[in-house]
C-alpha cells in the first residue's frame, strides 16, 4: 500500500546496462505508523483540557467602626438583592418598610432587569447594590449575583450580611410560595 | 493494459498526522488531580487563575473547608507548618511536616487532628472524610492558617484563591471570608468557569466598544 519513493536520488535513472546487486527495496508501509498516529492525536484531542479555569476578583470592605472610614450610602439609591433557598432572590428598594409591604421576590432571570432600572432610574453617585445572601443561599448564587454585578456594570456593590428580619420575611415568602 | 494500484503514498499523511500529534502533545495540560472534588460555577471573567504562589482555599458540597499552597512554593509551606506547630505546640515530627510539604497536599482537618491526619499514608488519604477547616465565628482556624500564610508569602505576591463547589452553603463562605477579614486580606480571586455574556446587558456593550474592564 503505503510506498516511500526512494528513486528520487537526483531525477536520472541508471542506464539500460548498468547493473548492480540487488538492492533491498527500501520502501516501508507507513499504514501502521499513520494508525498509530491518528490513535494518539484523538487520545490527546480528549484529554486536553481547553476550557482554563478563570478568576474573579472581589474586594472586601474593611469592617471599621469608625464613622469618617465608614462609606455612607443614601438609602434612596440603594438596592438589597437577598439570596434565599431554591435559588430564591428577594429584593427591595431604599429602605425596608417596616410592614415589609416593598419586600419583593424575584428570580436570577428578572433580576436583572430590576437592576438595569434601578440603574437608570438613580443618580449614579448614589447608586448602590446591596447583596445578602442569607443562610440558605449556595455559593453558586453568591457568586452569579456577584457576576451579575459585572455584567450590568454596577460600580458599587456590597456583600452585606443579613439581617434578621429579613430572613424572617425571606422564610414567610418562601413557605406561602411553597418553596422547599 | 495493466491495472493500476490503489496504493497510496501515504508519507505525507503520516507528515501531518505526526505534526498534529505533536501539536495537541505540546498544548496538553494535564488536570491535576484534584484532592478534593468541587464543580466551580460560571463566571464571565475573563481572566485566567494565576499559577505562581498559590494559595487555595477549597470549599466541598458539604461546605467542608480546606487548605492547600501551590506545589512550586515548597519552601513556604515548610514555613507555615512550622509556624503552625510551634504555635498550636502540635509537637509534629520531621516526617510529619514532610506530608505538608509534599506536593498535592492539603489540609482539611482542625488542629487537633492534624498530627493523626498528616500519618495518614496516601491510601488511606483517599477514603478518609476529613472534618474541615472549622470557620464558626467563635474558632476561626482557618484565619490561623491564613496568618501563617501571609506571613511565609510576605514580600512575594500572594495569589489567594477560593475554589467553592456551587452547592457550598453561604454560612461557609462567610467563614472564610471572615477569616480573610482578620488578616486584613481584602483581596482574593474565585475560581470560576468560563462563561458567555448575555447579550443586550451594559458589559456586553463594554466589550464589543472594546472599553477597559476593571
Amino acid at each position: 500500500m503505503a510506498e516511500m519513493d526512494t528513486s528520487s536520488g537526483g531525477g536520472h535513472k541508471k542506464g539500460p546496462g548498468v547493473k548492480k546487486g540487488k538492492k533491498l527495496s527500501t520502501r516501508v508501509d507507513l499504514t501502521p505508523m499513520v494508525d498509530l498516529g491518528f490513535l494518539l492525536i484523538t487520545f490527546f484531542i480528549f484529554t486536553t483540557t481547553m476550557s482554563q479555569p478563570t478568576a474573579m476578583k472581589l474586594f472586601l470592605p474593611k469592617d471599621t467602626e469608625k464613622p469618617e472610614e465608614q462609606n455612607k450610602i443614601k438609602a434612596s439609591g440603594a438596592l438589597s438583592i437577598m439570596l434565599g433557598r431554591g435559588n430564591g432572590v428577594y429584593y427591595y428598594e431604599g429602605e425596608l418598610a417596616p410592614d415589609g409591604s416593598n419586600f419583593k421576590s424575584s428570580n436570577f432571570k428578572d433580576i436583572r432587569q430590576v437592576i438595569i432600572n434601578k440603574k437608570k432610574s438613580t443618580n449614579p453617585q448614589d447608586f448602590v447594590v446591596v447583596i445578602k445572601p442569607g443562610p440558605e443561599a449556595t455559593y453558586k448564587n453568591t457568586v452569579d449575583m456577584l457576576d451579575e454585578m459585572t455584567i450590568n456594570d454596577v460600580k458599587r456593590y456590597a456583600m452585606v450580611d443579613i439581617f434578621q428580619t429579613e430572613i424572617d420575611l425571606m422564610r414567610a415568602t418562601e413557605q406561602s410560595g411553597g418553596v422547599k | 493494459m495493466p491495472r493500476k494500484s490503489t496504493a497510496v503514498d501515504m508519507t505525507a499523511m503520516c507528515d501531518v498526522a505526526f505534526l498534529l500529534l505533536s501539536f495537541f502533545i505540546l498544548t496538553t495540560k494535564f488536570k491535576s488531580p484534584d484532592a478534593v472534588e468541587v464543580v466551580t460555577p460560571n463566571s464571565v471573567s475573563t481572566k485566567p487563575v494565576e499559577a505562581k504562589n498559590v494559595v487555595q482555599v477549597i470549599m466541598d458540597k458539604e461546605g467542608k473547608v480546606f487548605f492547600s499552597v501551590g506545589d512550586e512554593s515548597v519552601d513556604e509551606k515548610a514555613q507555615i507548618i512550622d509556624m503552625i506547630n510551634e504555635g498550636k505546640s502540635l509537637n509534629l515530627t520531621e516526617q510529619e511536616k514532610a506530608a505538608f510539604t509534599k506536593s498535592g497536599s492539603y489540609v482539611g482537618v482542625p488542629f487537633a487532628m492534624l498530627k493523626s491526619f498528616l500519618q495518614l499514608s496516601p491510601d488511606q488519604l483517599k477514603n478518609y472524610k476529613a472534618p474541615g477547616i472549622p470557620t464558626d465565628t467563635a474558632n476561626n482556624e482557618l484565619s490561623v492558617w491564613m496568618n501563617a500564610a501571609t506571613r511565609a508569602f510576605s514580600g512575594a505576591k500572594m495569589a489567594l484563591m477560593v475554589k467553592g463547589d456551587n452547592n457550598a452553603k453561604y454560612p461557609s463562605f462567610k467563614g472564610v471570608i471572615d477569616a480573610f477579614k482578620k488578616n486584613e486580606i481584602f483581596k482574593f480571586s474565585m475560581v470560576t468557569n468560563p462563561e458567555g455574556v448575555p447579550e443586550g446587558t451594559a458589559l456586553s456593550q463594554k466589550r464589543a466598544t472594546g472599553a477597559k474592564e476593571e
